[in-house]
């Protein structure tokens, strides 16, 4: 499976990572390099068995609906690159 | 004074106890040490000021008669565990300056038991990486050279730094994390022990996010009684990581009675891959020749798809990568891009990301959105589950006949040197983690153990997989495999 430029430049955007234009065809061979790796994984008959999604036989615990934490409002922020007024501050998203 | 930092975690726990030295001699003698190693670059971060005062406190405790194993013991800690008010950055530039509010699970057991925070670590970026290369602080160097030879070697990755720091002698023991052998070969790497437990033994809470279905911390340490000593410490359950187990943590220590007379020792045919070094394969004979020595039974076993184990993790970990690290968006914490006029949320996530990542995270990340994307996740990410199911069959089947633990090669060669690998495909340094990653893709504890030399005189381990659950058992193993090789090599200090 071979990865073309529009290909990767989707895998970058899908990952929200810049990619300059120049870059995406070293970017593709990489990439097309990692998926031959993994082309492997079709020799393997794979019929009827179920994916593992946990490798212990357990499964996840449930807890009693209420409120163990918060009020950390300044801890949540503390370390946010733009914090105003106890909020997350980011650019503008609604034109 | 500057000695007592080569002691054992078991040796400097009897001279405490016995009032010989104090926990602030230790520490000193461990803070000088990494103050004069800058040139391993082991340490990312030195935190002095907390060492000394955890060490006064173990020292009130140790005079009051209160003092657990670990009490007193300095430490260095990888750098992708949180820290409270101490920058854990996973050595990548994307978490710049970010100061955790709150301190991971393992670590404040550490700290509850006593022991004596140093430092972090550093290690490949977010825990990509076999040879150290990708972290931000530039690579941690191995304290081992090549007989006759300056050139500058990997302690492996990614807990390169504390492998490094602990053949190094500049802590008594460190903490590290294993995703798919991340422990266990840079462990082989410097001559030490590593120890990656059972899926679910140590909490994942505060331990910053790679691959969550394989990520387990444990301890790398100078010895195997010092691993079970501190993965007791390290070990139990944790309400705050729902993959964590409710099982009673054993006394591992107690466990090691070097006895292992009737155990049933599984050699598994797959793992004699192509090209393998011979000095590789005598290693292994030897190894399985001690243990057979002792009185345990040697028997051939098959694990028929291990060759399809690092091709299906190569999928999975990207996969949960890209997932995990969706979360570095320049918004919450570390570093934000400088966005021009006119541009808006999309350039901050892009360029933050572009920036702060670098090129092996990228790939990985971009590599798991690619298999999770729709037309493509049931071709890559659902078949890659589906062999990890028969990479797991392939372990219980094995169990199932009774086997009390496989012994394998640690790592396919001796370390390797800095920028060696630079030129080469990114596959050639996945294929570093060709013997570990069966382990963390079925859940399993895996010990690595130094048992030899190569021509060079750099040293080589060998791993033992043990039964789910059973870390004691399978330390008790690698303690007789230990003494029986009787591996005892220092690096000679040249930094």
């Amino acid at each position: 499976m071979s990865i073309d430029k529009e290909t990767a430049r989707r895998a970058a955007y899908l990952a929200r990572i810049e990619v300059k234009d120049e870059d995406l065809d070293a970017l593709a061979g990489e990439l097309s390099g990692i998926l031959d790796f993994m082309e492997q994984l079709s020799e393997v008959d794979v019929e009827g068995v179920e994916p593992l999604t946990s490798v212990t036989p357990m499964n996840l615990p449930m807890r009693k609906d209420e409120v163990t934490d918060g009020y950390q409002q300044d801890k949540i922020l503390a370390n946010a690159p733009d914090a105003r007024e106890g909020f997350f501050a980011v650019p503008k998203v609604v034109e | 004074m500057s000695e007592l930092s080569k002691l054992t975690i078991s040796g400097a726990r009897e001279k405490l106890r016995a009032k010989e030295i104090t926990a602030v001699e230790l520490t000193q003698s461990c803070l000088d040490a990494a103050a004069g190693a800058d040139a391993l670059n082991a340490y990312c971060a030195h935190t002095p000021d907390i060492a000394i005062e955890q060490a006064k406190a173990a020292d009130a405790r140790i005079g009051a008669g209160d003092a657990p194993d670990m009490c007193g013991i300095p430490l260095g800690i990888k750098d992708l565990f949180c820290t409270k008010g101490v920058k854990s950055q996973a050595a990548s530039n994307i978490l710049d300056g970010f100061k955790p509010e709150y301190e991971s699970t393992i670590t404040t057991k550490l700290w509850d038991s006593g022991a004596v925070m140093l430092g972090k670590l550093n290690m490949d970026e977010f825990a990509m990486g076999s040879s150290n290369e990708t972290s931000a602080y530039g690579p941690a160097i191995n304290p081992w050279r090549r007989e006759g030879s300056d050139t500058k070697l990997t302690p492996g990755g990614s807990s390169g730094g504390s492998a490094a720091a602990v053949a190094a002698d500049l802590c008594l023991a460190a903490t590290g994390t294993d995703t798919g052998g991340s422990i266990r070969q840079p462990a082989a790497f410097v001559g030490i022990t590593g120890v990656k437990p059972t899926y679910g033994r140590c909490s994942r809470w505060g331990v910053i996010a790679f691959a969550s279905s394989l990520d387990q911390a444990g301890p790398m340490t100078k010895d195997v009684r010092d691993a079970a000593i501190m993965l007791e410490t390290m070990a139990g359950y944790d309400a705050k990581d729902s993959t964590s187990a409710n099982l009673p943590v054993p006394n591992f220590e107690s466990m090691l009675t070097g006895d292992i007379k009737g155990k049933k020792i599984g050699i598994p045919n797959e793992y004699r891959i192509d090209g393998m070094p011979a000095e590789i394969e005598k290693l292994w004979a030897d190894g399985a020749d001690m243990l057979r020595d002792a009185g345990a039974e040697i028997v051939d076993v098959s694990l028929p798809h291990t060759k399809y184990a690092l091709p299906a993790y190569y999928v999975l970990a990207p996969a949960e990568a890209s997932s995990n690290l969706a979360r570095y968006d320049g918004v919450r914490y570390g570093k934000r891009a400088t966005l021009q006029s006119g541009e808006g949320i999309n350039e901050m996530y892009e360029r933050t990301r572009a920036e702060g990542f670098g090129d092996e995270v990228k790939r990985r990340v971009m590599i798991g959105a690619y298999v999770l994307s729709a037309g493509f996740y049931d071709a890559y990410y659902r078949r890659a589950q589906r062999v990890r199911t028969l990479i797991k069959k392939d372990f219980d089947d094995v169990y199932a006949t009774g086997v009390d633990a496989i012994l394998t090669p640690a790592t396919p060669s001796a370390a390797f040197g800095i920028g060696e690998m630079k030129n080469e495909d990114p596959i050639k340094m996945y294929l570093n983690d060709v013997f570990t990653v069966t382990v963390n893709m079925a859940g399993l504890p895996g010990v690595s153990v130094p048992t030899g030399t190569d021509a060079n005189g750099l040293p080589l381990g060998l791993q033992l997989i043990g039964r789910p659950w059973e870390e004691g058992d399978m330390l008790n193993i690698a303690y007789r495999l230990e003494q029986s090789a009787g591996f005892v090599s220092k690096p000679n200090k040249w930094w």
